[in-house]
């Protein structure tokens, strides 16, 4: 079909980007490949972005399409900010996989099949009446069917390993094949199976093998004659590593509790998909991070808030149905005014909803959810990197302010991987106390430093300076316990003005694009990479469209208003029905357009661009 | 700049001022008014806890008094160390995280039964299998008194309460029982109106290392008096009580005229003046042994047919929860050396861009 691949060997391509969907049943191992690929595509100088999709069920059927476990990720130029909105080139490795994938598949895609999967049996699993391999319904894309598990147990003979775990090396024959098709190296992955498997030679051996046989049979089979390099991006110097939120947020945790100087108590307790952060803290237990798996998340919330009464970094993560059953300590943290750090890793709700699922859902509870008057600073990390400089934010408008804090991740950001430039631990801020304990004589629970409002945070074990704290109405200064009526005014007002305060101790939201145009568009959180792209395309196209993105929720950046003002029309696209909207209107009375999706899965970046074209043109 | 030093687990009290000097009872006072009913059975249990305190050899910084809500929750406000005023049942749960901050401290507990045994259940229950180094105070007088009168779940069973009118149609979850059976290590029962069986429990809890329960029989004036008259009137006290001792026969009575036996694994009172011959059938108490049975049949004893068992019901040893959380962290740092932030954050597959 291509006239210019005859008999010249294959033809090399140029692309800006690309994006590509590793499927198969949870057990082949397309994780792994996955991100394998993922830090190949970095080591060649792209930026990558990547979205795990897994199965909610632990061991789903094999074969069924419920047991599908997908890997995607788009990588390239700087220009890459999201895990891309169709893949380019699936691979898949059974009929569920392909089923499962195949409706997000860019027209004329690549698709790369295992054959040998596609038996009557699987294509039963999969509900395919007949085969998709034969009946013509795949004739919009470009399909590789490659016998992958038998040329996968012939290239792995010399192991001497049974065929059966000769057979499971079949993701690294579909990694190798991927290799080649894009134009990769395969030593830096050859080098990682020896670190990997060097305690099992057998294997590392197999896989190794399999690997090449993959590059190899592509490189032969007539089926490919186009592969493709893609130009890499201009990410700014240093030393960096794949990380996905939910890590980030452990290593910003330990980061800052280490600029501090003092113990991490992280008290959780499981829940989809904030756990990793658990297990992450729970494995570093030589950075003095203490780790409580409690009882409930009640507990969680108490045994962290009673950890930072003691004086060290008290922090908790959940999700959605566990924020609900902290309120009340956070209630009890602003009232203590101890600091505290509570991470929301945001699902589709409500109750248990779709706990594998994104959703930013829970904006206004975090901002609003708590009776009484409780303000309390409200962040939300923009990408999966982000959330470790987020983390550090916390601890540090916590431990400034003597208020507990309330970060605001998401179940896309928790298992989306990006590049994270790493920090010179040297240059983090030193989140030691600036001020030294007071004295015996002038001490008061309550008194407050003039600049930052916030009352001295003073550990038991401190001699001289016993006082008690609790959750009734305190008396200004003193800290007694009082119901008068003018002192509970004062309090009220006092505690909402620290926290207000916060604006004047906060960068810029972040804008990018000119500060007066026709459209603005607003995001929060982890909508970010799609805004950004969305905006950067339209911008291209010569509209007068800018992006503002917002990382501090509670208190809002001094721009925002003014920002919101210098537009004819303001669009905030939310995985809410409107929260940031509603805030929005309600705070500065400017009309305000929202985006909403709520599918469980994050904005694609045409969701975005569409929107921005009917408002342009309305 | 360097990187600051951790807190080590290691790390040493801070120098203690007032250790210099013996402390007294005064010591512990607060300028704060006492603010319970008159007559509520808590100003006794207040005055020996303070009391208690000032004989224990450590500063008055040194320790934490963390408590619920309900009007035992008070109690932090009238003692002059530490404290944190928590919510409704959280307070073993608040404490864990202290103790976990910072093991050196003393930590206690001070709650109801309302407050620990019905919001709270769980994180007592919790805190009691870890075996948390905490001192726990269940002051029990079977009703929610602060909220004005309604049953709690220590009632008895029929109580007419303003929340019962036609009497509870719920059994009463026993304290002692619940504590047990959440292993916990020292368990104890005493009673507001002994001041010196309620000091000497104290005293016992505070030196037994681990999670210590201490069930305190309390009077609420206002909204159940004389509820523990039985046990609590002390011209009848050698008939209604017997006192636990480890490793002594468990007699009660004018000149220990009576003893509990156990026949096919229920409890049974002898009198040994008219049966001297069954001195030997008498238990003998072993709260050492490592089954709770003995302790949950004892936990069972009640008026009108049998005394109500004081002291402690069980004290066994077992490491703190505190204690191997600190030395997983020693461990971690003697296996995996100095821990070294920028090594962590680059570990795993890194690359450089220039």
């Amino acid at each position: 079909m291509d006239p210019c691949c005859s008999d010249h060997g294959p033809e090399l391509r140029e692309l800006r980007q690309s994006t590509v969907r590793f499927a198969g049943d949870s057990g082949d191992g397309m994780q792994l490949v996955g991100s394998q690929f993922a830090d190949l595509a970095s080591l060649s100088g792209c930026s990558i972005r990547t979205i795990p999709d897994f199965p909610s069920e632990i061991r789903a059927p094999a074969g069924t399409l419920a047991g599908v476990s997908g890997y995607q990720l788009c990588f390239g130029g700087e220009e890459v900010m999201t895990p891309g909105d169709q893949p380019f080139v699936l691979v898949a490795m059974n009929p569920a996989a392909l089923k499962v994938s195949l409706p997000e598949l860019q027209p004329g895609g690549l698709i790369i099949v295992d054959t040998d999967e596609f038996t009557p049996e699987n294509l039963a699993k999969a509900r395919y009446r007949a085969n998709p391999l034969e009946d013509g319904s795949l004739a919009d894309y470009r399909v590789v069917p490659v016998p992958m598990t038998r040329l996968t147990e012939e290239a792995t003979q010399a192991t001497g390993l049974p065929a059966s775990a000769r057979a499971r090396c079949k993701n690294f024959f579909a990694l190798g094949m991927t290799l080649w098709l894009y134009d990769q190296p395969m030593q830096p992955l050859l080098e990682w199976l020896m670190r990997k498997f060097r305690k099992d030679p057998a294997v590392m051996a197999a896989n190794g093998a399999s690997l090449r046989a993959g590059y190899n049979y592509a490189n032969t089979t007539e089926l490919l004659r186009v592969h493709y390099r893609v130009a890499p991006g201009r990410l700014p110097p240093g030393r960096y590593r794949r990380v996905t939120g939910n890590e980030a947020m452990a290593l910003g945790l330990i980061a800052a509790a280490h600029r501090a100087g003092r113990p991490l108590v992280y008290a959780s307790y499981p829940i989809t998909p904030a756990s990793e952060i658990l297990h992450e803290l729970s494995a570093r237990k030589e950075f003095d991070v203490r780790v409580i798996q409690c009882e409930d998340e009640i507990a969680a919330a108490c045994a962290a808030l009673g950890a930072s009464f003691a004086g060290a970094i008290g922090a908790t993560g959940t999700s959605g149905p566990g924020l609900s059953l902290k309120t009340e300590t956070l209630g009890l943290a602003v009232m203590t005014e101890l600091p505290l750090v509570v991470i929301d890793v945001q699902r589709a709700g409500p109750s248990t909803g779709m706990p594998t699922k994104t959703e930013q859902a829970d904006l206004l509870m975090a901002l609003y959810g708590r009776h009484g008057e409780a303000p309390l600073p409200v962040l939300a990390p923009a990408t999966p990197a982000d959330c470790f400089p987020i983390a550090f934010e916390a601890v540090r408008l916590a431990t400034r302010y003597m208020t507990p804090v309330l970060v605001l991740s998401d179940g896309f950001l928790a298992s989306s991987a990006e590049a994270f430039r790493i920090p010179d631990v040297h240059q983090l801020p030193d989140l030691r106390p600036a001020e030294p304990l007071p004295e015996p004589g002038d001490f008061a629970p309550y008194r407050r430093d003039p600049r930052t409002l916030a009352r001295p945070w003073v550990p038991p074990g401190t001699p001289g300076l016993e006082h008690r704290i609790g959750g009734l109405e305190k008396q200004d200064v003193t800290g007694l316990v009082t119901y008068d009526a003018e002192n509970h005014r004062r309090m009220v007002e006092l505690r909402a003005r620290k926290v207000a305060g916060i604006a004047d101790d906060i960068p810029p939201a972040e804008l990018n694009g000119e500060a007066r145009g026709e459209l603005l568009v607003v995001g929060w959180g982890s909508t970010y990479g799609a805004i950004a792209a969305a905006v950067r395309q339209a911008r291209l196209e010569g509209h007068a469209v800018a992006h503002l993105h917002l990382r501090h929720l509670h208190p809002l950046p001094r721009n925002v208003e003014p920002l919101l003002r210098a537009f004819r029309k303001v669009l905030v696209p939310e995985n809410n029905t409107g929260h940031l909207a509603t805030l929005l209107r309600s705070r500065f009375l400017v009309p305000v357009e929202s985006l909403p999706k709520v599918e469980g899965r994050p904005f694609l970046i045409r969701d975005i661009r569409n929107a921005i074209e009917t408002h342009l043109r309305s | 700049m360097s990187t600051t030093a951790f807190v080590s687990p290691e790390a040493p009290p801070p120098p203690a001022g007032d250790c210099l000097r013996q402390l007294t009872r005064k010591d512990f006072q607060t300028d704060q008014e006492v603010r319970w009913c008159p007559g509520c059975g808590d100003y006794a249990i207040l005055a020996q806890v303070q009391k208690v305190l000032a004989g224990l050899g450590l500063p008055r910084h040194q320790f934490v008094f963390v408590s619920g809500i309900g009007c035992s929750s008070r109690f932090p406000y009238y003692v002059n160390t530490y404290g944190f005023h928590g919510i409704h049942g959280r307070a073993p749960a608040i404490a864990t995280g202290v103790k976990c901050a910072n093991p050196a401290l003393s930590v206690w507990v001070v709650t109801g039964d309302g407050d620990g045994l019905s919001i709270g259940t769980n994180h007592l229950i919790h805190a009691l299998r870890r075996n948390v180094d905490l001192k726990i105070l269940l002051f029990n007088n079977r009703i929610y008194g602060l909220t004005k009168g309604q049953y709690s779940p220590t009632s008895e069973f029929g109580k007419r309460t303003k929340s019962s009118p036609l009497g509870t149609i719920e059994q009463p979850i026993r304290p002692i029982q619940t504590a047990l059976a959440a292993q916990a290590t020292f368990v104890a029962r005493t009673l507001y109106a002994d001041p010196a069986h309620l000091a000497a429990t104290l005293e016992a809890a505070a030196r037994h290392r681990g999670a210590a329960f201490i069930e305190i029989l309390q009077n609420c004036r206002i909204f159940n008096d004389g509820a523990f008259d039985d046990v609590a009137d002390r011209a009848r006290a050698e008939e209604a009580r017997v006192l636990l001792r480890h490793g002594q026969p468990l007699r009660f009575g004018k000149g220990g005229r009576y003893g509990l036996v156990v026949r096919d694994m229920e409890p049974a009172v002898v009198d040994l003046e008219t049966e001297p011959a069954r001195a030997a059938e008498v238990i003998v108490h072993n709260a050492r042994s490592t089954s709770p049975a003995l302790a949950a049949l004892l936990a069972e004893l009640e008026p009108p047919q049998f005394p109500t068992a004081l002291g402690i019901f069980r004290q066994v040893e077992r490491p703190t929860y505190d204690d191997l959380l600190l030395g997983q962290i020693r461990d971690a740092v003697a296996k995996r050396g100095r821990p070294n932030l920028q090594a962590l954050l680059q570990s795993g597959t890194t690359w450089v861009v220039e």
